[in-house]
This record gives structure tokens, sequence and C-alpha cells, in this order.
């Protein structure tokens, strides 16, 4: 098989084995895939299909028991922990279900953190850091702890830590299943904007169909293998689907602030 | 990564469990503090001793008669009556490094004068004692070669028993008696302060023949001990050797056979108590470390505490890229800071300590750079050690395993 330089992730028989005790669990299983730089992907699978191995492999947390992965064509299958660390620091930006902010620090300060540890100067951070927030449709919120966000704020402030480094992919696990509609589907129009106009690759890792159908592909993982990879034809438009939803779900972020402060 | 923004993050995360860091640092705080203080002691003893040898006169040597050593059989010190006059008189004369030589006897004796008493150890000596003990009169004078031929009922008091016979009046000249025998006031001492707890002023000196001819019971020519100054303290080794050639000379002792005397050098005495004092600031010193260790064993509990705490904090660092390394430089770096502003309140703590013990006893007040330096690098040292612990379990966390953590 050979790799195009247009090819961002390339996965070659990847084979991903849990030894506890005596029973072997065979999570992935010679799986192969391919994807181009500015793609969006949508993994897919039921639980226990092997999808979140599989985001673990492509996010450098964890490494295929055989077979070869190659992130921007180097191969990072046999790598340790501090280069896997670089990678993930360099190429991947993670956003996650549940936010994963440092609690108690600044919006702006857990937005620099990726650029602390690529040894980024304080006053490029800071710039760097606001003009992430910026993108996301945060500047006003800049010094606002964790919790004085709403959950849709939040992860805006997880993908502007993601983006802040220029990664080569955004990955993202369950980005919209601790959101409402509404916000889940503002989170969407962040992701194709950028996928868009700067022709990110996007991967989302997702159950729901909703959310799958933003992506132009999807890709299906049954039983450690993938069952189907296919182009959505009737992709959906985030900025559009905003535009239809009803009015009144436009202030759920002040209500969920509102409930955080009552309880 | 540079070492200030893990700094900045490592006082943040500090600072937000105020109460906590605080009570851990409280453990090595006290832990130095102790340190610093006993040490601190320990070297002001050490130089009170010094100081108090210097003044007795560190170029001092005695011989007593007899021989601890002689066979492995103790006979105890003074137990003959080895010792002559002549012997004296031969050792100041033949000893280039003597400067000057006199018999020293004892007595105890009750003194009067008027309705007043006060119990005294007399030393019987010879004319030179002022120039041996480096200890004029301050009063009067101090009795003759002829006074000490004669054996003449004469006596310089310390200023401690001219206070108590005398008070405030002027003693030369008076007549007091000792052991109903009357004997004139000469002179009184110099004031010398106390020697190890003991009052040196509280003494009395009369001629050593007096005391031979008047105040021993049976009388013989022994002289008890001598007293020996040495023309420096540097020469102190070289007089010893000299006397005890001198005198196995004159005692006709055969090569082989022990000496039948004891030259007893004070420089040798102020080494032994120096070393005393040392050995009790080592006793102090490792006690007070142990709280020390006590106080690092409270960090490492607590860094462990954090760890749990913060491992999904250690999960998202790691994804982002954190290496392992700097997770472990991050918790160490807490703990070293921790220790380290344990180890300065400490130092305040335990000099504060030490400067009130030593106002107090009126010792030298000693915080040496040497004790400071021990205790910054134990804190540092405590900080490393028991924070390597929790900072490896930190960095040795699964990245997966740590972001899912609740």
């Amino acid at each position: 098989m050979e790799g195009s330089s247009e090819d961002v992730i390339r996965i070659e028989r990847v084979s991903k084995v849990y030894q506890t005790g005596d029973i072997h669990v065979n999570a992935l299983r010679s799986l192969s895939l391919t994807i181009r730089r500015g793609e969006f992907v949508a993994i897919m699978g039921p639980s226990g299909s092997g999808k979140s191995t599989l985001m673990n492999i492509i996010g450098c947390l964890d490494r295929p028991t055989r077979g070869k992965y190659y992130l921007e064509n180097v191969d990072v299958s046999t790598m340790g922990k501090a280069q896997l660390a670089d990678v993930r620091n360099k190429h991947v930006g993670f956003v996650f279900q549940s936010f994963n902010l440092v609690t108690r620090t600044s919006a702006l300060e857990n937005v620099e953190l990726p650029m602390l540890y690529a040894g980024v100067s304080g006053a490029e951070r800071h710039r760097r850091a606001r003009e992430a927030l910026a993108t996301v449709g945060l500047s006003d919120r800049e010094r606002n702890m964790p919790s004085q966000l709403s959950g849709g704020q939040q992860q805006r402030v997880a993908l502007a830590r993601a983006l802040v480094n220029n990664p080569s992919i955004i990955l993202a696990d369950e980005p919209t299943g601790a959101l409402d509609t509404r916000t889940s589907v503002e989170m969407m129009e962040i992701f194709q904007r950028l996928n868009h106009e700067r022709k990110l690759t996007v991967i989302i890792v997702t159950h729901e169909l909703d959310i799958s159908l933003y992506a132009e592909r999807v890709i299906q993982v049954r039983d450690g293998k993938i069952a189907s990879d296919e182009h959505v034809s009737n992709r959906y438009v985030a900025s559009e689907v905003l535009e239809r939803l009803p009015v009144y779900a436009a202030d759920l972020d002040e209500t969920e602030e509102t409930e955080k402060e009552l309880s | 990564m540079n070492l200030w923004a893990i700094l900045k993050i490592a006082i943040r995360a500090l600072t937000r469990n105020k109460m906590r860091s605080a009570l851990t640092m409280l453990g090595i705080i006290i832990g130095v503090g102790a340190v610093i203080a006993m040490v601190s002691i320990g070297q002001g003893a050490q130089s009170m001793i010094q100081t108090q040898i210097n003044s007795m006169g560190s170029n001092m040597l005695f011989v007593v008669p007899g021989n601890v050593r002689a066979n492995g059989v103790s006979q105890g010190l003074g137990a003959a009556a080895t010792l002559t006059e002549d012997d004296v008189v031969a050792i100041e004369r033949e000893v280039p490094t003597v400067l000057a030589a006199s018999p020293s006897l004892r007595a105890s004796a009750q003194l009067v004068f008027g309705n007043q008493n006060w119990n005294v150890q007399l030393v019987g000596a010879n004319e030179k004692f002022p120039k041996i003990r480096n200890w004029p009169t301050v009063n009067g004078a101090f009795y003759t070669a002829a006074d000490v031929r004669g054996a003449e009922r004469v006596i310089v008091l310390g200023h401690t028993v001219a206070e108590k016979l005398f008070g405030t009046a002027d003693p030369v000249g008076e007549s007091i008696r000792v052991r109903n025998l009357s004997f004139r006031v000469i002179g009184v001492l110099e004031t010398k302060g106390s020697t190890f707890g003991q009052d040196q002023d509280d003494t009395a000196v009369v001629p050593f023949t007096t005391v031979q001819k008047k105040l021993q019971a049976r009388g013989t020519n022994s002289v008890g001990q001598a007293m020996i100054s040495a023309v420096s303290p540097d020469a102190t080794t070289l007089v010893q050797q000299q006397v005890e050639d001198l005198l196995r000379q004159r005692h006709r002792i055969v090569e082989g056979e022990p000496d039948d005397f004891t030259v007893r050098n004070l420089a040798d005495v102020a080494a032994a108590g120096v070393q005393l004092t040392t050995i009790m600031t080592l006793l102090l010193g490792s006690i007070a470390g142990i709280s020390l260790i006590v106080g690092g064993i409270g960090i490492m509990n607590i860094m462990l505490v954090s760890v749990t705490e913060r491992t999904r904090e250690i999960g998202i660092r790691m994804a982002v890229g954190a290496r392992p390394s700097y997770i472990r430089l991050q918790f160490l770096t807490e703990s070293v800071v921790l220790s380290l502003a344990g180890g300065a309140l400490g130092m305040i703590g335990g000099g504060g300590a030490a400067a009130a013990i030593a106002w107090y006893l009126k010792w030298p007040s000693l915080v040496s750079g040497l004790a400071v330096a021990i205790a910054f690098g134990f804190s540092t040292g405590i900080g490393i050690f028991f924070g390597y612990y929790p900072a490896h379990k930190a960095a040795a966390l699964d990245p997966i395993e740590a972001l899912r953590y609740e």
C-alpha cells in the first residue's frame, strides 16, 4: 500500500489485543484505514465495537499490538511514551465528551496548556491562545474558570485548546454527548467551518447518527473491523440547521448558568 | 518547557489547598527548626567551653603523682606522694619551655572574719601563682618568695571569698581566722568568673609551705600536684614530653617501667570538652533530624493524595502533550517548593529559638552558615527524596486511564 503526502492517517492491518489474565480480547482485528488531509470523518459503532480503541490509537494515546500506523507519514506505532507525547502535542487536537478542562484554571490558561509543553514563550502563548478563543467566539470569557462557563462554552474552550498548536487532526470523542441539541449543532457548525475554511482534518467518534451526518464520510466499526466506509450523500450543513431550530433554545446557555449557580 | 512555568504551576497548585500545604510544611518547619536550634546550641556550648578553658589558661599543665595506667591497675591519681619540691624546682630550671612551675596543694578550711564565715578550698602555691595562672591581684599584693620560705600566715582571697567575708569593705590588711590560726589578708585576686559551672573566684591562695607546716595534720614534704605554665599554648605538648623525661630521670625509672606520675595538659582537657559537645551536638541534631524525616513522610503522604486527586488533570496534561518526565518534574517541584518553604520558615524559627536560648544562658549566639546550608540542603533533599515516589507514580499513569478517572 503506497501512501501519498495527502494521507494524514494511514493505518495498516492494525490489531489490538488486551490481555486480562488468561483472557485475550481482540479489540481491533487487522484494521486498515486511510484518512486524507481536509476530510471530515465520523467513526461510529456500538460499545464494544473497538471504536474507542481505534480512537486511542489514532490519537497516539495507545499503541497497536500489531500493524503499522503512519501519522503524517511517520511511523508512530513503535514510539515510546515521551515521543508519543510529543506527537500528540504537535499533531493531535483532542476534544472530549466531558470537556476535560483543568479545573480552577482560566479558559485562557487552559488553551495555553499545549503550547506550554511545546516550549512556546509566554507572550506568544498568550497571543495565540486569545486568537484561538476568538476563533470559537469566546473572546469575552478568557478570564473565566471552567465552572463559570456553560457546557457549550466549555466545549468551545476545549476546541480552542485543540486548535492552538495547529494540529494535523482534530480528534473529537463524542463531542456533543454532554450538550443539548442546539449547542450540539453550534459545535458542529464550528467543526464544519474549521474543516471548510482551514482544510482542517476532523475526526469525530460518535454513536449518534444525527451527528455523524454532519461529516462527509462515515466509517462503521464492528467487532474490531471496518463494517462500512461511506460517503455521506445528504450531508447536514450546521449553519442551515441552526436557522431552522426553534429560537427559544437560543438562551439555553444562560439557563444552564442559572442552574449552576443554584446548585 | 521552562522551569519558571513549572514553578508557577506548582505554586498555584499549592496555594489552592492553603491549609493542607501549611500543615504539610509544618512538619518540615519543625524539623528544620529543631535541627538548627540544636546545632546552634551545641556550637554555642562548644565555643563557651573553649572560651572558659582559654580563661583558665590554655598553656597550663599539671603534674599529678601516681599513674592511672600502672599495670592496668588504677591506683588513683595522687595516691602516691612521689612528687617533691625539688622536682618542681627542677622542672622550672631545666625545662626551657616552662615559664614557671609551682607546687599545688589543696586544703579545705573554714575562714572566719568577725561573725562571717565561709568554707573554701585553699590552694597552696609558691609566689609564681599569678604568673602561672595568669591571674593578678587587683587589690593589695601577692605574697613573696620570702613569705613562702618562712611559711608565713598570709592569704590572698578570691573575689567571691572577699565578698562573702567582707562585703564591700576592703579586706587587705585585715586578719582572718583559718582553722583557728590567724592569717593576714594581703591581696584580692582579679575576678575570673565560672568554668563548667564552678565559681573560680571561690578560692583563696596561701604559701604551699604554710599548708605543709601549719594546716596539714602530719607535716610532710609532699607538694601534692605541680602546676606548670608553658611559654605558649603551642609549647604544651613539648613541655609535657620534656617534663615526663625529666621526672623519669629524676625518679630513676628504668626503661619499660611505667611513670609514677601523670602529666595533664589543659589543651587535652579542652579537646575532650570540645569532643564531648561535638557528640552532644550530633546526638541532638540527629534526634531533630528524625523529625525532619517525619516531616518528609508527611510531604510524601500529601503528594500521593494530590496525585490521586488530580489524576484527571494529569491525564489532560498528558493528552495535550506533556511528557511523563514533565509530569514528574512538576510534582517534584511541588514537593521541593513545599519543603524549601518549610525549610526557610524553620530556619527563621530555629534561629530565633537558638538566639533566645543563647541570650537566656548568656552564651555566644551562633547560627552558623553551615547549619543554614545543611538545613537548606536537607529540606531540598527531603523534598526530592519523598516527592520522587508520588511524582513517579503520576508520571507512570496511563493517559487513557487517567482521562477516564472520576
